[in-house]
């Protein structure tokens, strides 16, 4: 088990401990407050992902064989969202990120929590990670 | 007065559960439910009429036409329109206003200038920006004011003998502005200026009276009137819509046709090419009677109770702010409360089986006005009630409660 499906499996335990929406919505919430900041010069239209409904921005950086996501949204359960998947992917090495299989996303029931119009963000956002993986490997 | 408990019993999808709660529709701006017989009139052309309408001998293609033509006079009488002809059956008003946008772009010169204003719908703004592009003709908006008004005096200065044509919504779908289009036409015409009103968020809710209006175009959506999706129409005077050019060529719109000349089809069919949503304009015709046998004016009456006590009660909420705050005003709230954002208010009113809209309402423009990202939308119908706004609120508080 590599370390990213290592965290995705601590996702799925930590939402196996809510009984309704409403403590999951909470801990998005909390996630998205506790999110660490994006740089404001990163915060540009080229970082916007397209397709969410509300405005996120993804940046990322090639350190030392790894990449380092930071992101920002302006409304706080998408940034909740986005603190998952930058829990995940960040700080792993390109190949990694690359070939991640995603599987907590059903798991916890993410995906069907939100409309079809912010999945689409969701799966854009996925994918604009493996894209910078991808670049990076190379 | 209305009997809201027999016309809630009419709206199947009304007695629906949504995430385990009895559901609140309030996105009537972006679509209405729709009543039992607009769904049967639909179902029963299938199963009973269709054919394909015009130009056919049997039995079945007279009928599907006698079908489709009787909503024409529905509409023509619904908007006291002078002619029957003056309606053409479009997709909805996007298509209606592409339809005239289109035709304008070889009506129209350099020099020439359009008016619309800071409040339309993106379909109220880029069909123009094409056309200008096309044309040459120059596009110029009518600013808006604070309380989500128009600038009257401004489109004083807009106008002028270079105007060609003012088009305007009759009713703002993101602040809820009735706009003045009983003086802007007016105005416009004084310079010679034709007029196209979009009527999408008003045809439900306020009378119309094409006679009296004197505007050159109106156009509205089926879907937003209790009736299909993919249906609308195009109203236009008869010598205005004589001179547009046509849009699409194919059948139907078509007087003959050789490889030297073609030469079009009159009024209606000159804009009706192809075979149409036939069922769709069918069961429009219940959607009109469902709105008559009600009677416009009741639910009107309905509606502007609803929205004073919908206004009062939000207001009540700490830190909300309500944008769109004109004197004339039709049942609609978009709203936002201190910085949260409207997304994550959506998202958790949905969860107790509110329907509201969040976003930026294709109006854009009006959101960089106000400098917001979006805002959140309650828009009402005659199907509404005080203790569906009750529920709105309280799972409003909750939403702001744990944003907080």
């Amino acid at each position: 088990m590599n370390t990213i499906q290592k965290i995705q499996a601590d996702i799925i335990e930590d939402f196996e401990l809510f009984d309704d929406w409403m403590q999951k919505y909470e801990y998005l919430i909390d996630l998205g407050k506790e999110l660490a900041p994006i740089k404001e010069q990163y915060k540009t239209k080229d970082n916007l992902i397209k397709g969410c409904q509300s405005r996120v921005w993804l940046h990322a950086e090639h350190t030392e064989g790894k990449i380092i996501f930071t992101a920002d949204s302006d409304a706080i359960m998408t940034k909740g969202i986005v603190a998952i998947l930058i829990n995940v992917l960040s700080n792993q090495e390109p190949k990694d990120i690359a070939t991640a299989k995603l599987d907590f996303i059903n798991e916890i029931g993410l995906k069907e929590q939100l409309s079809a119009t912010r999945a689409n963000g969701l799966v854009s956002m996925i994918k604009k990670m493996k894209l910078y993986a991808i670049a990076f490997n190379n | 007065m209305l009997d809201l408990k027999q016309i809630r019993k009419q709206f199947p999808i009304l007695s629906r559960k949504v995430n385990g709660h009895d559901l609140v529709y309030f996105d009537n701006g972006a679509t209405t439910q729709k009543p039992d017989s607009v769904i049967a009139a639909e179902s029963n052309y299938y199963q009973n009429e269709n054919s394909n309408v015009h130009r056919g001998v049997h039995f079945l293609s007279g009928l599907a036409t006698d079908k489709f033509e009787e909503t024409r006079i529905t509409i023509q009488n619904f908007i006291n329109a002078k002619h029957s002809h003056e309606i053409i059956f479009t997709k909805g008003t996007t298509d209606s206003i592409n339809i005239v946008a289109s035709g304008y772009r070889s009506l129209l010169n350099k020099g020439d200038e359009i008016i619309i204003s800071e409040l339309e719908h993106h379909s109220n703004i880029v069909p123009w920006q094409m056309c200008c592009e096309q044309s040459g003709a120059t596009l110029k908006v009518i600013p808006l004011l604070d309380n989500g008004t128009l600038d009257m005096a401004e489109f004083g200065n807009l106008l002028s003998k270079n105007t060609k044509l003012v088009s305007i919504a009759h009713i703002s779908n993101t602040l809820g502005t009735i706009n003045p289009i009983e003086k802007i036409i007016e105005k416009a015409k004084a310079v010679g200026a034709k007029v196209l009103i979009d009527g999408a968020q008003a045809a439900s809710h306020i009378s119309i009276n094409m006679q009296s209006l004197d505007a050159d175009f109106y156009c509205f959506s089926a879907h937003k009137l209790y009736g299909p999706t993919g249906v609308g129409i195009l109203y236009g005077k008869e010598d205005v819509l004589n001179e547009l050019p046509a849009y699409q060529g194919g059948g139907e719109m078509i007087k003959e046709v050789s490889f030297k000349k073609t030469t079009y089809a009159g009024l209606p069919h000159k804009f009706e090419a192809g075979t149409p949503n036939i069922a769709g304009v069918v069961a429009f015709k219940a959607a009109i009677n469902f709105i008559t046998g009600l009677g416009i004016n009741n639910i009107a009456k309905h509606e502007e109770e609803l929205l004073k006590y919908a206004t009062e009660e939000v207001l009540k909420i700490e830190g909300l702010r309500i944008y769109g705050t004109a004197k004339n005003k039709s049942a609609i709230i978009s709203f936002n409360i201190n910085e949260l954002h409207p997304y994550d208010i959506g998202m958790i009113v949905d969860k107790m089986g509110i329907a509201v809209r969040t976003g930026h309402h294709c109006t854009q423009p009006i959101m960089d006005k106000f400098n917001i990202p979006g805002t959140a939308r309650i828009s009402l119908a005659v199907y509404n009630t005080k203790d569906e706004i009750d529920i709105c609120i309280k799972a409003i508080k909750k939403a702001k409660i744990m944003l907080s």
